[in-house]
């Protein structure tokens, strides 16, 4: 009796690597494209897949990674912020001296700081680039809408992210970015003021006071920044990734041209519910392996490849590059750091980052416009693009449907030589103030180079709608003549734009201060 | 039995579990919209911006101060001596002092010599202070109260 128990402790140590292992892992050894395919089904972190990938999501030209790459750099992002959280305080009197340290001291403190100073460019550059291949590939259409939605959401999140960590070095580019962009926060002010109500209704202060728990920029601001950049940002972003990758899956994958979508535009799911012959519910997912129709799509069999290893291998390639490609920026560029914060002298020109860029031209003209409403109307205008679009088109072909192209470089000149025009004008001839200086603030709040711009793309887009009869070439108008209109006024003002905000073809012009 | 006594039953089941659901819903939510008004500060957690800025024989009539620490210019002339803001009332950059009058080096905004708006993107004119003497005889800034344009501290 004891010797068997001893016996069976013995063997059942001498098991326990093999069991432990059998316990954690579900499926077999991952040797046959079954096994494999068994392997994403039922791992955690896999089954985000499904078994299979078609191949036309793998081919390199129709997504050119981009939403894998964000997620590479937002990857990399969260690795490197922890590890600078190590030694970053976040306070007015040591968040300098913390940043010097990490730069000068701390053990590759300085590769690191670069490499999350170049994946927040990178990230945003992705995010960007990956809105526009989805646009042009029309896969925002049914059933993506609502996907496309949580993707604006995460082009908003990542943006808030990147300007809460411009201010935690606490140099001088940080502390007067952030002071424009809480004083556009408060820019309601504007009109609030010239209606002389700002004594009874004040959202612009109510926004500035929540934004920096103060009047000004201080430790209030910089504990409220820190804490939305580390907790509260991240945390929402990872949450709304999930759900965009879970709804990737459920709206059958990415889009690519022959897939069809039932009548109600529902996802595959509802599909398959409706229909009581189709075979077991619940091993949707393996049927392909065994041959017949998978659920994710009504394909011909064969065009669709295991996701083990080709869809897992092409991701590891795009994080890979991404690594590669924010490890060398690191290495041969430092991430900028200015003199310290100083709330008497602002930095003169006092430049956001590039991306906040194209805005703050417009801020140039009308904080309250350029600021907040143009803006604003920008993202809600992008956001209702599928709702707004519904006609029926093949997801997964750039610039699909005949005329495509031409309104698209039809309205690419458009938004160019009008967006142009409205820094050229100004620059040349000023604007209402200097042709009639009693003007109205309300005309001037209003009447500006970016909302006229705004209002002209719109109009271009209306026409296109009226011309073609179709409202995807109208939203092909409108995207892209924003998407020009966003390029020319982010160059302007990187390039051409020096001390007092005043127009220099070149650096070289730049007055000596 | 009529029909309007038999009314369709709401199931007792459905009912309980609504009722559960909306009472947790009300209290979530009650205690969040209570708990919403933490970030709102009800206290500014700031220095006073009333400071003194000296005696008003240190302005000379005809003079100009910048105090650089409060962004202020201070004027003193034949009606008396005035403080005005060096905060653009754009997005808050300092603007610096030029012939024409003031300049601001973030977005170009430009202000005549009593502040007022010249050009640029500025939605109105640059501030007063009100000024004031303490019960000591030195000059006292408010930068939490502003004055009309023009308006000077006899001394």
């Amino acid at each position: 009796m004891a010797t068997s128990g001893t016996q069976g402790l013995r063997e059942n140590l001498r098991d326990l690597p093999r069991n432990f292992r059998d316990s954690m892992i579900r499926h077999e050894p991952p040797v046959s494209d079954r096994s494999r395919s068994q392997a994403v089904f039922t791992n955690l972190f896999l089954h985000i897949h499904s078994t299979r990938t078609h191949v036309r999501t793998l081919s390199a030209s129709a997504t050119f990674g981009l939403g894998v790459a964000a997620l590479s750099f937002f990857a990399i992002l969260t690795g490197t912020g922890i590890a600078l959280m190590v030694y970053y305080t976040p306070s007015t009197d040591l968040a300098y001296q913390s940043i010097k340290d990490l730069h000068y001291v701390v053990p590759t403190g300085r590769l690191i700081r670069n490499i999350h100073r170049w994946g927040a460019h990178l990230m945003v550059l992705a995010v960007m680039l990956h809105m526009c291949r989805v646009f042009y590939t029309a896969s925002y259409k049914a059933p993506r809408e609502f996907n496309w939605v949580a993707g604006m959401g995460l082009f908003i999140l990542t943006l808030a992210l990147s300007f809460t960590g411009y201010l935690l070095p606490w140099d001088q580019l940080a502390y007067w970015a952030v002071t424009i962009g809480a004083n556009i926060a408060a820019s309601p002010r504007e009109l609030t003021d010239a209606l002389g109500i700002t004594e009874v209704f004040d959202p612009g202060g109510f926004q500035k006071e929540l934004l920096l728990g103060a009047s000004e920029v201080g430790q209030q601001a910089l504990t409220r920044f820190y804490l939305l950049h580390v907790i509260v940002l991240p945390l929402a972003l990872a949450v709304l990734l999930g759900v965009h990758f879970w709804r990737i899956r459920k709206d059958g994958g990415l889009g690519h041209p022959g897939q069809t979508h039932n009548a109600a535009g529902k996802g595959v799911e509802e599909t398959e519910a409706k229909r009581p012959d189709a075979e077991p519910q619940k091993s949707y997912g393996l049927m392909a392996i065994v041959g017949g129709t998978s659920s994710a799509t009504d394909d011909e069999p064969g065009t669709t490849v295991p996701s083990w290893p080709f869809a897992l291998r092409a991701e590891l390639l795009v994080f890979m590059a991404c690594t590669l490609i924010c490890v060398a920026l690191g290495m041969a560029f430092d991430a900028p750091l200015k003199e310290i914060a100083n709330p008497g002298v602002p930095e003169n020109p006092a430049k956001a980052p590039w991306y906040f860029l194209g805005l703050q031209e417009m801020v140039s003209y009308s904080a309250f416009m350029g600021g907040l409403v143009v803006p604003a109307v920008t993202v809600l205008g992008l956001a209702l693009i599928p709702y707004l679009d519904r006609e029926p088109e093949e997801a997964g072909v750039y610039l699909g449907g005949a005329r495509s192209p031409r309104v698209a470089w039809q309205s690419a000149l458009f938004g160019f030589v009008l967006s142009v025009a409205a820094v050229a004008v100004p620059v040349n001839f000023g604007w209402l103030r200097s042709w009639f200086p009693d003007v109205s603030q309300l005309v001037v709040i209003f009447v500006n180079p970016g909302s006229l711009l705004m209002a002209a793309y719109a109009a271009w887009s209306l026409g296109v709608l009226a011309r073609t009869g179709s409202t995807r070439k109208s939203a092909i108008a409108l995207f892209t003549c924003f998407v020009v209109g966003f390029l020319v006024l982010t160059v302007v003002a990187t390039f051409f734009r020096g001390p007092n905000w005043e127009f220099h073809w070149s650096q070289a012009t730049w007055p000596a201060h | 039995m009529s029909e309007r006594l038999k009314p369709e039953p709401l199931p007792r089941r459905d009912f309980l579990g609504l009722a559960g659901l909306w009472s947790a819903a009300v209290a979530i939510g009650g205690s969040l919209i209570g708990m919403s008004r933490l970030p709102k500060p009800s206290v500014l957690p700031e220095a006073g911006r009333r400071f003194r800025i000296g005696r008003p024989e240190d302005f000379p009539d005809g003079t100009e101060e910048i105090l650089t620490a409060e962004k202020v210019l201070v004027r003193s002339g034949p009606q008396g001596i005035a403080a005005i803001s060096l905060v653009c009332t754009h997005l808050g950059c300092i603007v610096s002092r030029e012939s024409a009058g003031f300049g601001c080096p973030c977005h170009g905004s430009a202000f005549g010599q009593n502040g007022e708006v010249g050009g640029g993107p500025a939605p109105r004119g640059l501030r007063w202070l009100e000024v004031s003497r303490g019960v000591d005889g030195r000059l006292v800034v408010d930068a939490d109260r502003e004055v009309a344009p023009g308006t000077w501290c006899q001394v």
